[in-house]
């Protein structure tokens, strides 16, 4: 079960990597959406500064949306979702596998890309490195979650709109979480609370969406 | 019991009796709307401090718990479908949707029509206020996967995932917004506060509330009687009861 989950690991990373050009994407949305603010606020640093946790939260949320669409789309065009389904491996690990790859080229290369955003919107020093620890934890959360938006939009022509309106109402907490801790560093307070809600949010998104995927994926392959 | 689960469950059995029921939740909804509106608009006093604006009480505080009722009824109803495989739980859930939006819709409408004279404005980010919002954005979600998928079948198990998905979020929804809330206005906007409200407006308050509930009752068997037909419509019995209609 554990060579199935590294095999799946393996072969999502390494397809990745031969499509490199379409991994930049993600990223690139990222950095124009945050670029857009300070052209259509002003270039106030005061400004920009009090807004920056979030310009930088909801981007990360965007780029993982749109990201997200490509986790389970080319498997299902050439017929080898349905393989994955049928294979006598537990398709819970599986996924999770795949949806772990799919973080791991589009989520971390977002979260080392933060810094450089975020001291372009002046954020505060004290920040930064909240703003990183609430991406680490956060966006797993959001590949999780939105995966099983895509799962249950992965058989329908016109997904993707749709797909937004299914998955974002779901990432509030998180956002919430994430911007208000980094309010709070910047602030100087503490920020343990939101961190470990954090946490926890990802422990359950975890346990509970691999199950919530496969049995999206099912429904939709059917 | 379980004998008398799939009777009931099968389309057939569930047309003829919810036909039967349907007259009867239709007459006693309109009596208990009647009893209740005029216990809220005429007997009931005026708020001490909110004089009759607070009579708005009596649609928005029912169409607010239906909402979040309807929501419980679609993921139950979700959970069943997936289950048991019964077909009537597919069909009653997606027939609640678009009611359960409904009444959040007018929760909101209502609530903010109280809300310009009380609070000044139509619309604050108030926690409350807020996890009205997104409920109806998981409503509209519902909706719009479902109906994005042709197979009827696949369309509710799809939404019966999407629906338990949300049932697990809403608690953290609803918690992260009041925490949220709190974190960043604190009490500028005092909510509705009722201590120990009063007899005469609890009764009518209560009654509207259980004629919100037939209400939905009765719709929703009105619906979901009609999909029932429509899906059975090769089947033997809903041809015979279509070729009896006279157009």
């Amino acid at each position: 079960m554990f060579r199935a989950f590294v095999a799946m690991f393996n072969r999502d990373i390494l397809l990745a990597y031969r499509h490199r050009s379409e991994l930049i994407n993600p990223l690139l949305f990222f950095v124009i959406i945050i670029s857009l603010f300070p052209l259509a606020l002003g270039p106030e640093s005061r400004v920009l500064s009090t807004i920056a946790s979030g310009v930088v939260w909801v981007a990360a949320l965007l780029a993982a949306l749109l990201s997200l669409d490509a986790v389970f789309r080319s498997d299902f065009a050439d017929g080898a979702l349905e393989q994955i389904v049928l294979s006598p491996q537990p398709l819970t690990m599986l996924v999770f596998a795949k949806v772990l790859a799919h973080w791991c080229v589009t989520g971390v290369p977002l979260i080392l890309m933060s810094p450089l955003l975020a001291s372009m919107l002046h954020i505060k020093d004290a920040a930064l490195g909240t703003l990183m620890l609430t991406l680490l934890l956060g966006t797993p959360v959001l590949s999780l979650v939105g995966s099983v938006g895509v799962a249950l939009t992965v058989g329908l022509r016109r997904g993707g709109m749709l797909l937004s309106i299914l998955v974002l109402p779901l990432y509030i907490p998180v956002l919430i979480f994430a911007a208000g801790a980094v309010n709070d560093a910047a602030a100087g307070l503490a920020v343990t609370a939101q961190l470990t809600f954090l946490g926890s949010m990802l422990m359950l998104a975890i346990t509970l969406t691999p199950l919530a995927i496969a049995a999206a994926l099912r429904v939709s392959l059917n | 019991m379980y004998t008398w689960i799939h009777k009931f469950g099968s389309p057939k059995h569930f047309y003829r009796i919810a036909g039967k029921v349907i007259p009867w939740t239709a007459a006693i909804t309109v009596i208990l709307f009647l009893y209740g509106l005029y216990g809220a608009l005429i007997t009931s006093p005026p708020d001490y401090q909110q004089g009759e604006s607070a009579r708005i009480m009596y649609i928005h505080v029912p169409a607010a718990w239906m909402s979040m009722f309807v929501y419980m009824i679609l993921a139950v109803a979700g959970a069943i479908g997936l289950i048991w495989r019964i077909k009537i739980a597919d069909v009653m859930a997606q027939a609640s949707a678009p009611l359960g939006a409904s009444f959040t819709v007018l929760a909101l409408a209502t609530g903010s029509l109280w809300g310009k004279p009380m609070w000044g404005t139509w619309w604050a980010w108030d926690a409350r206020l807020t996890s009205e919002l997104i409920l109806l954005f998981l409503y509209l979600g519902y909706m719009g996967l479902t109906t994005a998928i042709e197979d009827k079948r696949t369309a509710a198990r799809a939404g019966a995932i999407l629906a338990l998905v949300g049932v697990v979020n809403i608690p953290i929804i609803h918690y992260s917004v009041d925490w949220w809330n709190t974190l960043h206005q604190g009490a500028t906007v005092t909510k509705f506060d009722k201590p120990s409200i009063h007899i005469d407006m609890l009764i009518p308050l209560l009654v509207m509330a259980v004629a919100f509930k037939l209400y939905y009752f009765t719709v929703v068997l009105v619906r979901a009687r009609a999909d029932v037909l429509f899906n059975e419509r090769r089947s033997a019995w809903a041809r015979d009861i279509v070729a009896k209609v006279k157009l």
